[in-house]
């Protein structure tokens, strides 16, 4: 079945990183129109609830999107990975069953209301509304997070007989340790994501001269979201998640550092590749002594690597795992960067007529959706060969009886589908984008 | 404790087949009931902000199903995997329709999308109707708890059972002229005028295959499954579910006669709670029958998740049922009474 396995294995990480890009918008945008509603009802100006309903639009179409492509990550568990589900259910079974009760009718409730109730529900009531389903998405990440947390931190948990896991302490699921930062930083990133496009959004318009006054807003409002965001999302969220795998996880974090050797005062990696022949890394450029500075607040301390683990617990990808999260930090250095100057030149008041840097801003959106991505695969390659951390291993969850001709034909049949669907969802904003936020409705 | 969970369970999936059952009805008499532009968004306009809501009822009974009986969710959702992952893609064909259609307005796109919607809420429909008569025919379980069944083999009721065979296909029949009923009904009495006068005539017409379906489909079953009548003969309070069923029925047909939209909708709703019930009724203790071997069946005994989840799973799943039922009976209040039209481009 190793056919089969690779085949499971493809599907579920192309089928849940395509999800991943639309709940990260909606996430983030939920708390953005809250934002903008909330902006309107405090200064009584207009163009805040024009903006609320044309960010309200491109949120429907995202939306759907991330509806449709959610429904099939709930079932590829039962599909895909029988064997794990089994194994697993009585755990993860219980948040991904919170998920639907709690989150996905709350959403899909209040969505409706929001997006045609406006008139019925007058102004306090239509922001109660957006409050609903940013509140909804929240959730849904929450639970979400949660068992993915238990998968990458299992507790909470006894064996039954026949083997298969079961819950024995259901708040100890909930509150699971690892879930605090993960949940906090993974939002973050989401926030940043909305913050980068909104942003992006608003540039275009200054940079075309057309709906310049909502291009303003739209700068504003993102620029000050991603401000904060990009800090939030280093500090103290980000920190905090490579304090959690450098406890938990030593041999991931010694993975995703390149760190082949143990070292007291070990360095940390900017650039470089790993080389898996030679278990060296090619080309290095670090800083001395800082790994063991982060991760214990001590110049010398001693920082495990991958040589003081067996090799059959080391992670199965070590370099795609280096890249990833090299990329995400990477990136979020540049975010603070970006988000920096731009908020230093609205607060000099420059920023509107300084082409240069909003040109910086309208190109960048799509460099959160990287990181984003980089950031999963990340915590997903570094939980590698564990399918449940310690207790399953990826080699033992996927279905016993599904053939790789059939996992082949459905892993076609996603590809095909969703390049369809990737295609209609830009044009459709595109379009959005292009009718300006002046033709986005009134009242109704 | 593993009973309730199967009440529960059972319960969940009715819902979806009554709330989610008439936007798939909806989508099944989409092209003949509605012919011009401002008559398809109207249909859709009755179902838009609704949908979603109710497909939501198959997720959490998927994910109930999941924590409640973990072998069962894995063993069914793998054993079926080509019409599970076909099903899916036809939910998200119908979903895309009904979101994308209004953003565009071009007769070509629109059409389109049209045509994908009644197709994808038909063959859904069929599809569903088809997993439904695997699970009461049985699978070919081995000890494990595990099977894998093809789409079809040779379309007869053997060991080598593929998911589509004569029996099966009865099934889907039956879900698609009930469902039409549903649809038509609840088009009926969200609507006026022409709309309304042709969704009344097709739930007339499909009355008479909901009749007929449903005889062959319950001969037939007492026919391969005779032990499935055991649990009526040991608990008379059984041949409840027959007679309601039989009530609802008939009620669709003679609020039909008489133009009452919204009791016919209620009639039928009434039988589709019925026949449902009845099934799981009959199937009780079993999740998922064997065909081959009998004591390789899945029943609530040998696959519950252990008292401790059951448990505390309960607690949550009233709190959340009662939020649930909070948001749907206001949403539904919302918009109650006939769709009009909106101007601009709000809606659907
Ligand atoms: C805009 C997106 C974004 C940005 C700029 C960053 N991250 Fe991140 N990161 C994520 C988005 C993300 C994520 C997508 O949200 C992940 C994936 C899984 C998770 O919990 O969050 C993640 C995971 C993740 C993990 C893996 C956790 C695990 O193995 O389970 C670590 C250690 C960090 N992050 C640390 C950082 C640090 C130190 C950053 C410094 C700037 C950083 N991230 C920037
Ligand atoms: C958007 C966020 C996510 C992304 C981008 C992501 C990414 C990935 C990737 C790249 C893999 C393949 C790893 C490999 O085969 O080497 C994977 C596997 C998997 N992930 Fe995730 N993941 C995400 C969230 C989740 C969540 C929330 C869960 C659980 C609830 C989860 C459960 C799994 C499972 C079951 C597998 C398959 C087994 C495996 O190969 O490890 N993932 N994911
Ligand atoms: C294996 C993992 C996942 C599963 C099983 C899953 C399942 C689903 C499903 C079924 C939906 C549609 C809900 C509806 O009909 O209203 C959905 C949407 C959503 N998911 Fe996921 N999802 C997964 C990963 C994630 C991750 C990692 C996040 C974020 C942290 C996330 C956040 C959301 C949000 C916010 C929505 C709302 C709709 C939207 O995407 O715009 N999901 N998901």
């Amino acid at each position: 079945m190793e056919d089969a396995l690779l085949i499971d294995r493809v599907q579920f990480a192309f089928t849940i990183m395509y999800h991943y890009l639309f709940p990260q918008l909606t996430m983030g945008l939920g708390l953005l129109i809250v934002v903008l509603k909330g902006l309107f009802l405090w200064k009584k100006d207009e163009r805040y609830n024009q903006s609320a309903r044309f960010w309200a639009k491109i949120f429907a179409i995202n939306f759907a999107v991330g509806v449709v492509t959610g429904i099939p990550m709930e079932f590829q568990f039962g599909t895909n990975w029988a064997r794990f589900s089994t194994f697993a259910g009585g755990v993860i079974g219980q948040t991904l069953a919170m998920e639907g009760v709690f989150a996905f009718f709350l959403e899909s409730s209040f969505l409706g209301l929001f997006l045609f109730g406006e008139k019925k529900l007058g102004r306090s009531g239509h922001f109660l509304a957006a409050v609903m389903v940013f509140l909804g998405s929240w959730l849904s990440g929450y639970f979400i997070i949660a068992t993915n947390a238990w998968m990458q931190h299992p507790l909470a948990y006894a064996a039954a007989t026949d083997g298969s896991l079961h819950v024995s302490d259901y708040w100890g699921l909930l509150l699971n340790p690892w879930i605090g930062w993960q949940y906090t930083h993974n939002m973050i990133g989401a926030v940043v994501t909305a913050a980068f496009v909104m942003t992006s959004v608003g540039a275009f318009y200054l940079l075309s001269n057309r709906n310049v006054e909502y291009g303003k807003v739209f700068v504003r409002v993102g620029v000050g979201a991603g401000l904060i965001g990009s800090l939030l999302v280093a500090f103290p969220t980000g920190d905090g998640q490579v304090k959690n795998v450098a406890t938990y996880q030593p041999v991931t974090f010694a993975g995703m550092e390149g760190l082949f050797e143990s070292k007291e005062g070990a360095e940390l990696m900017l650039i470089g590749q790993p080389d898996m022949e030679k278990l060296r890394m090619d080309n290095p450029l670090y800083v001395p002594q800082l790994l063991s500075f982060l991760t214990h607040y001590r110049w010398t301390a001693e920082v495990k690597g991958l040589q003081a683990f067996p090799k059959e617990q080391w992670p199965t990808n070590i370099p795609l795992l280096y890249y990833s999260y090299h990329i995400m930090v990477g990136l979020g250095t540049i975010f603070m960067a970006i988000m920096a100057l731009a908020a230093f030149l609205l607060w000099k008041k420059k920023l509107y007529q300084a082409r240069w840097a909003l040109w910086i801003l309208l190109l960048a959106f799509p460099f959160p959706y990287i990181a984003n991505t980089a950031g999963w695969m990340t915590a997903e390659l570094g939980r590698q060969p564990w399918l449940v951390y310690g207790l399953m291993r990826t080699l033992h969850g996927a279905s016993p009886t599904v053939s790789a001709g059939n996992g082949l034909f459905t892993l076609l049949g996603f590809l095909g589908m969703y390049f369809v669907i990737g295609v209609l969802f830009l044009f459709l904003v595109v379009k959005r984008i292009n009718q300006g936020p002046e033709n986005a409705g009134s009242a109704h | 404790m593993e009973t309730l969970w199967f009440v529960l369970v059972s319960f969940m999936l009715t819902m979806y087949v009554v709330l989610d059952g008439f936007d798939l009805g909806a989508g099944i008499i989409h092209l003949y009931a509605a012919k011009t532009d401002v008559e398809r968004r109207l249909i859709l306009n009755a179902i838009g902000p609704v949908w979603d809501g109710n497909e939501v009822w198959i997720l959490a009974a998927g994910g109930t199903l999941y924590f409640a009986f973990p072998l069962v969710y894995a063993s069914s959702f793998s054993g079926f995997y080509l019409p599970l992952i076909m099903i899916l893609w036809l939910l998200m064909s119908r979903g895309l329709s009904i979101e994308f259609r209004h953003q565009v307005d071009n007769p070509l796109w629109r059409n389109f999308w049209d045509v994908m919607f009644s197709l994808s809420s038909g063959l859904l429909v069929i599809f569903l109707g088809a997993a439904l008569g695997n699970v009461i025919r049985g699978v070919p379980l081995s000890k494990d708890g595990y099977f894998f069944e093809p789409l079809w083999t040779t379309f007869t009721v053997v060991p080598e059972s593929g998911i589509l065979d004569w029996y099966t296909v009865i099934f889907g029949l039956v879900a698609l002229f009930t469902l039409t009923v549903h649809g038509s009904s609840y088009v009926a009495m969200k609507t006026e005028g022409d709309v309304q006068t042709r969704s009344r005539f097709a739930a007339g017409k499909a009355w008479w295959g909901v009749m007929a379906t449903t005889i062959a489909g319950i001969t037939t079953t007492f026919a391969l499954r005779p032990e499935l009548l055991n649990n009526f003969t040991k608990h008379y309070w059984g041949l409840l579910f027959p007679l309601a069923a039989l009530l609802g029925l008939s009620g669709v047909w003679y609020h039909f006669r008489k133009g009452q939209d919204t009791r016919m909708f209620l009639s039928s709703t009434l039988f589709i709670l019925a026949m449902l019930g009845g099934t799981a009724f009959a199937l009780y203790p079993n999740l998922l029958t064997s065909s081959t071997d009998p004591s390789a069946s899945l029943t609530i005994h040998n696959t519950a998740a252990q008292p401790y989840g059951l448990g505390v799973g309960l607690s949550w799943w009233i709190v959340g049922m009662v939020l649930v039922s909070g948001y749907f009976i206001y949403v539904y209040r919302s918009f109650r009474g006939k769709v009009a039209l909106p101007t601009e481009d709000a809606g659907y």
